[in-house]
């Protein structure tokens, strides 16, 4: 009994912003330097969600500061439509505050977590104020809040509040301080520019301590926002079932009708019947059993899918393409974007790229590039359906090895989009194993295969092909002068080798004693013009014959030569140089030609 | 034939194979080379010269890829520098061959098994020794100890040896060339030919010579071209049975089999090298249980040369069948000096007699 007393006068109930600050880790905070990506994480997802709702292309501007020792100054600064001054303080300084909770449709950012816990962060660390400057629109001045957080009542404390003259229209600006460290700048980096790809509408600039990085924007188009739509019938739980019963005054069936998408009179009945109600009852009359054989019934029945692609925003092939072309040298690169799909009553729609060769490195597994609702994802990559997906697909078939993960030069891009994206924890790093998204994701990934491997194999009959002409262009002629030599026999032609075998267009260059000679043999049986472009660091002023026009590139000469060749003829150039950079020929198709640089 | 005469052939061969190629080019035709294909599923046993040869299969190689091309390139230069050393009455060696190709550019060999390789088959083309093209092996030959007289023809005279009398313990070293010897008396019953340097210098401590009239070849493992040349005279010219005495694991079977049958490697001269009459001995892997001699575990790589030797046309016999997978099922082998358990005359006293007796040696 008096244990019980005791007790009793220790319970008392928790606070969210206490919850937190001993939980950090659940949000992402685990370390100082995970804390850093964060909070800039948070902050521009915000903005590139508010953006994406005023629909203007977003700008957004990142900043890192060292104070003092351990401190930073971490500023993000967006032109997005800014925050009514009244909600600032909510926005920054109270957790689980937002606009996206409560809606069905697609958004980076939704639970009102993020920002406000880097603001309390911050606090925890280092004791200052979070600093908010917002417009939101020309005609009024800008907002200056310096804000914390009560942790006891996860209340806003407004510590000072002014309205300010500021040079932009519209936007928000975040500055925070707190304990940190940079080690996870190349992190930091990785994370903007991954964000870049996904967000191919946005520029993105971070300044990380004096050094300056600009992510460009491949397109000037803003994605359409995604609009909310009503919850579908089999995404629907008993609570959030009996929160919306609660709310109506219809019938069952209106309320179906009403506050379901998908969801017609034929439906509506059939629900009803199996249910074994009157569709004439009041839906706020109806007991918990009722209502509970109600769901069951809106489970069982039938339902299409909701409305993708008004809730959903892909980011669509050709943008990935361009996105990740951008940022990352490829040889080769596909996206696709699979028709919509749902898991438990949410629409989403898989997306995912596969990107060969170029600067990715030639060792090791295949760079996994894993992104949620346009948001990169960084961590647990070993936790994440992503990459489970990606291990369960055969890539041998596909001309790849493979332990486990794919291994080479390969980057495999997957986006999941959905109106609810089932994380395995709330710092949502890694996406949940659920069967219906794992298996879109090997479909998608096993269609894109097929593309690879169409282009692998082509690659290599080219390599193939490559190989051939240097064996007939560059080695059998020296074993035609050696053994030339050894018979004591004037020096066997190897031209008719070379026009037998290749019977294509052929440009050699070779270098020797600082001449450079660039011969062009039509073996074809048809006349060809072409155009030779050589660029190398020689100017190739005693080219005999001149080329048509030179161009100066910072230092590299692009020499352009024109040339028309009947069948069989052969046309050569040479001037005085070192022979270095590169020969191509145009004016004939690829699988007609044939350079050949014998200098490397 | 006259050292001049040998040369010129060579050079003609060679030079040969030059023609060939040029020809081609003219034609308008990739230059290539065909060879027989150099496995283990290309040797056939051929019933006159009753040794292993390279079988009907060949493989051409045509200058249309860029490994291939280069192939070609370093023989043209190997025929090259041949045919000078020819002109010239130079000699080298075949690690000499290797550092000469530093010079040769896109030619360069870039390890001396490669440059072996090419003289192998620069030997299978023109069939010619590569003694004939004034090439020399870096290894040296093993020796001899027994009843019996040589004479060679050194570069300081003729010299007289009897490998018991005028020898030390040693014995008398095999040369390079075998075709500077004459045998030119003997005393002997029998050849016998031995793996490991331990028991050649047990037998010769055991007097096991003198006792049964026997010449001790030892094989100094894989034996040399001129130590199987050696064995192949004895056998032929002298007429003495020629006994293998080797380990009892896979890889000594295979030192047996390259005296007997001649080597995969050098398919092409077996009827130079191979000795077809020679026997085994052991240690067999009967002998292993029948002498419950001391042993270790088959290795992986031991199981994986026995089943390949199963498969090998050399040790197509029911007896090696027989001996081999009895040796898999008892997953053993013991080394030829682990008879010295049984005592250090073991092996002279009782084994070597019996079993020799047994194969009707003596």
């Amino acid at each position: 009994m008096a244990i019980a007393e005791d007790l009793a006068r220790e319970q008392r109930s928790i606070s969210v912003a206490e919850f937190f600050e001993k939980n950090k880790h659940l949000l992402g905070f685990d370390s100082p330097t995970r804390g850093i990506i964060t909070t800039i994480k948070e902050a521009v997802d915000n903005a590139l969600d508010a953006c994406e709702e005023a629909e203007v292309l977003p700008d957004i501007f990142v900043s890192i500061r060292k104070v003092e020792t351990e401190v930073y100054r971490i500023t993000v600064e967006d032109n997005g439509p800014g925050i009514v001054p009244e909600n600032i303080p909510f926005v920054f300084g109270k957790l689980l505050y937002g606009s996206r909770f409560h809606q069905i449709r697609q958004s980076r950012g939704q639970q009102g977590i993020g920002i406000s816990a880097a603001v309390l962060y911050a606090q925890l660390t280092t004791g200052t104020p979070a600093l908010v400057v917002s417009r939101t629109g020309a005609r009024e001045k800008a907002h200056r809040f310096e804000l914390m957080i009560k942790t006891e009542t996860n209340e806003p404390e407004i510590i000072s509040h002014e309205e300010i003259e500021w040079d932009r229209t519209h936007g928000t600006r975040l500055e925070i301080q707190f304990k940190s460290t940079l080690a996870a700048k190349k992190r930091l980096l990785d994370y903007l520019r991954l964000t870049a790809i996904v967000n191919p509408h946005a520029r993105i600039t971070a300044d990380i301590d004096g050094e300056v990085t600009t992510f460009e924007r491949a397109s000037n188009e803003v994605p359409p926002c995604p609009r909310p739509i009503l919850p579908h019938p089999h995404g629907i739980e008993f609570g959030a079932l009996k929160r919306l019963a609660d709310a109506s005054n219809g019938t069952v069936k209106e309320f179906l009708i009403d506050n379901f998408s998908r969801v017609g009179e034929k439906t509506a009945d059939e629900m009803i019947g199996v249910a074994g109600l009157r569709p004439t009852r009041k839906v706020k009359r109806l007991d918990a059993d009722e209502l509970k054989r109600l769901l069951d019934a809106m489970q069982s029945v039938k339902v299409p899918a909701p409305p993708a692609q008004q809730c959903l925003s892909p980011i669509g092939e050709d943008l990935i393409c361009r996105g990740l072309e951008k940022e990352i040298q490829l040889d080769f690169v596909r996206a696709r974007t699979r028709p919509s799909a749902v898991h438990g009553g949410h629409s989403f729609i898989i997306e995912a790229a596969i990107g060969y060769g170029g600067k990715l490195p030639a060792e090791g597994n295949a760079r996994i590039l894993r992104f949620a609702n346009r948001v990169p994802l960084l961590y647990q990559q070993g936790a994440c359906a992503i990459t489970n997906a990606v291990s369960q697909v055969n890539w041998r078939n596909y001309g790849l090895s493979q332990q486990g993960l794919p291994v080479g030069q390969v980057l495999i891009m997957v986006h999941v989009a959905s109106t609810n994206v089932p994380f395995t924890s709330e710092s949502k790093d890694a996406v949940a194993s659920i069967p219906e998204i794992e298996r879109e994701i090997v479909l998608v990934l096993q269609e894109l295969g097929r593309e690879l491997k169409t282009y692998l194999s082509r690659r290599e009959r080219k390599k193939q092909q490559d190989d051939r002409a240097r064996a007939v262009c560059s080695i059998i002629p020296e074993i035609a002068a050696k053994v030339s030599e050894i018979v004591e026999l004037p020096l066997v032609d190897t031209s008719p080798i070379e026009g037998r075998i290749m019977r294509k267009v052929v440009a050699k260059k070779r270098t020797s004693n600082g001449r450079v000679c660039i011969e062009v043999n039509n073996y074809t049986g048809r006349e060809v013009a072409l155009i030779l472009y050589n660029l190398s660091r020689d100017t190739a002023e005693d080219a005999e014959p001149g080329p048509d026009f030179v161009d100066d590139i910072g230092g590299e000469y692009n020499k352009v030569w024109r040339c028309t060749l009947d069948a069989g003829e052969a046309w050569q150039v040479v001037y005085t140089g070192t022979g270095d950079g590169t020969l191509d020929l145009r004016g004939v198709e690829d699988s007609m030609k044939v350079v050949v640089d014998l200098d490397v | 034939m006259s050292r001049e005469e040998m040369d010129a052939i060579a050079k003609e061969r060679l030079v040969g194979i030059a023609r060939e190629w040029y020809d081609q080019m003219q034609n308008g035709i990739v230059p290539y080379v065909r060879l027989p294909t150099r496995t283990k599923q290309n040797i056939e046993y051929d019933d006159e010269s009753e040794v292993w040869k390279y079988g009907e299969r060949e493989s051409t190689r045509a200058a249309t890829t860029e490994k291939s091309a280069i192939h070609l390139l370093k023989m043209a230069y190997v025929i090259g520098f041949l045919k000078q050393q020819l002109e010239e009455n130079r000699s080298s060696t075949l690690r000499e061959l290797y550092y000469i190709s530093e010079g040769w550019k896109k030619a360069k060999f870039s390890a001396q098994d490669e440059s072996n390789l090419l003289i192998e088959d620069l030997e299978i083309i023109t069939d010619v020794q590569r003694e004939a093209f004034h090439l020399r092996p870096e290894e040296d030959g093993a020796s001899i100890f027994g009843p019996l007289r040589i004479r060679e023809t050194t570069r300081r005279g003729v010299k007289e040896i009897h490998c018991q009398e005028d020898v030390g313990e040693a014995g008398y070293p095999i040369p390079n060339n075998v075709d500077t010897l004459d045998f030119v008396d003997h005393d002997a019953k029998f050849v016998i030919a031995i793996e490991t340097g331990g028991m050649y210098a047990r037998l010769m401590e055991n007097g096991f010579d003198e006792e049964y009239g026997a010449i001790l070849v030892h094989l100094k493992g894989q034996p040399a071209r001129s130590t199987r040349r050696v064995l192949r005279r004895l056998n032929e010219s002298l007429d003495l049975p020629v006994v293998v005495f080797t380990d009892g694991d896979p890889w000594s079977y295979r030192i047996y089999a390259s005296v007997a049958y001649g080597s995969i490697k050098s398919a092409h001269m077996s009827e130079l090298l191979a000795t077809p009459r020679a026997q085994f001995v052991g240690v067999q892997p009967t002998d292993i249980s029948d002498y419950n001699l001391p042993s270790d575990k088959l290795t992986e790589q031991d199981i994986n040369a026995l089943k390949a030797e199963l498969t090998d046309p050399r040790f197509a016999t029911e007896y090696w069948h027989n001996q081999i997978n009895l040796q898999l099922e008892m997953k053993l082998k013991s080394e030829q000096q682990a008879f010295a358990s049984r005592g250090l005359d073991f092996v002279t006293k009782e084994y070597l007699p019996t079993r020799l007796s047994e194969m009707g040696v003596i």
